[in-house]
């Protein structure tokens, strides 16, 4: 059986997720609720209650690098039926985030899928699920992916071969750059950030 | 009812859910509701946005808020749960005025005036209610038996999206009913189908979807009704995938909402799209009589 040393618990890291998720940690008193109703518990490495108990014991390095972080779907049912009204989905999130930060990325496909999204609607302001599909294989290798569903769905005209590129998009590649704190290349002063 | 609604249709819409699409906009429009789409709207982030940072998830949202507002839309609908959800959220969220300075940071704008967002859900019951529903209803879904699948985020969290309850909403189904349809009680509603799991880690979609057909097949339902994009692809276009890996010969019609309302509305299967979906949907259809 596994065991966790209790000693010398994390505190700066129980404050930053207390500080990024507007949540109070300490209010769980590990009733269960939040993983009897998980619809992903049975796929998650570490359920979901006692992610919240390791960051009560602030233990950092078990957190981030959990498989669940990266599966948890928000599927809201946590935070609905937490009896201390924690927020607990948006402390996954937060956590998520953490793990991100910190360049974990334990279901590495789930994190290639996510990235392949965000870099579509940077790109064109809008989802264009072709070219995810392809950023997706490129980033992972795993080429057949739902190909058996492509004879499906071309020819009822739901993949669309073009992206759906809108005006704004040029705001849209400006809200990401400036999201990852890079200079904007048309701004005439450089790209100044707040 | 002569208020003009903004209309957020979502990028599932342009795509995978055009059927939805075309269907809410076509019941709006003989229900008397004024759709104007939000001029040059953009993604809402879905997922990936807010499981990467909330700030640019509120920021790709808040965009659309205020395009609305610019439009002179004090309202948005959405038929998209997830679209819903983040537009929602970052209103919600933009109310703490430091999280609101740290969106108008990345969007470049001020942020004035921002619409607020209702699902089509809600503005059928509330704005048109089951009553003025009834009395369009020309061909009653009188013979179809039908689980309403809500999905996990119409509704929940409360505090966010304040409509119907987020344990047993009934709000579909009281729309159904109100078309004729018989509505089973469906104890799985709110239950997650796997989400944007489908991709990479599909085995996830086909147990989580794979239950809810179980389910529904058990009850003896005719079709299962979707409101969601995500919900009605991994139930319907991955019906075969869940079959395979769970041994299961399922074959589940699975329709929006606005598909059955607009067919007992006596619209037409085409305008409908009745046609995009995977499973086919005839038999029941016929054995329905609005086909």
């Amino acid at each position: 059986m596994k065991t966790i040393s209790l000693q010398k618990p994390d505190v700066q890291f129980i404050r930053e997720v207390r500080e990024r998720s507007g949540q109070e940690p300490s209010h769980c008193y590990q009733c269960g609720n939040c993983t009897a109703g998980c619809p992903y518990n049975f796929a998650y490495d570490i359920p979901v209650s006692r992610i919240m108990r390791l960051l009560q014991l602030g233990r950092r390095e078990e957190i981030l690098q959990s498989k669940s972080l990266w599966l948890c779907a928000t599927c809201q049912s946590c935070t609905t039926r937490c009896p201390n009204r924690i927020d607990v989905a948006r402390v996954m999130d937060v956590l998520r985030h953490m793990a991100r930060e910190a360049g974990y990325a334990t279901e590495r496909n789930v994190k290639a899928f996510g990235d392949a999204f965000l870099e579509s609607v940077e790109k064109h302001g809008r989802v264009y699920e072709v070219g995810i599909l392809a950023t997706y294989v490129r980033k992972t290798g795993r080429f057949w992916t739902d190909v058996e569903l492509a004879p499906r769905m071309l020819p009822k005209g739901k993949l669309s071969l073009k992206p759906h590129t809108i005006q704004g998009a040029e705001h849209i590649a400006r809200i990401f750059r400036r999201y990852r704190g890079e200079p904007d290349p048309v701004a005439k002063n450089g790209g100044e950030k707040k | 009812m002569s208020q003009r609604i903004g209309y957020y249709p979502g990028c599932s819409g342009a795509g995978t859910s055009m059927e939805y699409d075309a269907s809410t906009r076509a019941v709006c429009a003989r229900l008397g509701l004024a759709l104007q789409e939000v001029p040059d709207w953009s993604c809402c982030g879905s997922t990936p946005a807010h499981t990467v940072d909330h700030v640019l998830s509120a920021a790709l949202s808040a965009r659309n808020l205020e395009l609305a507002a610019e439009a002179g839309l004090e309202t948005v609908t959405t038929p998209c749960p997830s679209c819903l959800a983040n537009l929602r959220v970052a209103g919600h969220k933009m109310e703490k005025e430091g999280f609101r300075n740290q969106v108008k940071a990345l969007l470049e704008t001020e942020c004035a005036s921002l619409a607020t967002v209702k699902s089509t859900l809600q503005v059928l019951l509330e704005d048109v209610g089951p009553e003025a529903v009834k009395a369009k209803v020309v061909r009653p879904l009188s013979k179809l038996r039908v689980a309403c699948y809500y999905g996990c985020i119409m509704n929940r969290p409360p505090e966010v999206m304040q409509f119907d309850d987020p344990e047993h909403p009934m709000s579909m189904d009281t729309l159904l009913e109100a078309c004729g349809a018989e509505v089973l009680p469906f104890p799985l509603k709110v239950e997650c189908c796997g989400a944007a799991a489908g991709m990479p880690r599909k085995d996830i979609v086909t147990e989580l979807s794979g239950r809810l057909l179980d389910v529904a097949a058990g009850m003896g339902v005719d079709a299962i009704v979707t409101a969601c994009p995500l919900c009605q692809m991994n139930l319907d276009l991955r019906q075969g995938q869940v079959n395979s890996a769970r041994g299961t010969s399922h074959a589940i019609p699975v329709f929006y909402f606005t598909q059955l309302m607009g067919l007992a509305m006596g619209l037409s299967s085409s305008e409908m799209g009745i046609s995009k979906l995977a499973v086919d949907p005839k038999p029941c259809l016929e054995q329905a009589g609005v086909l």
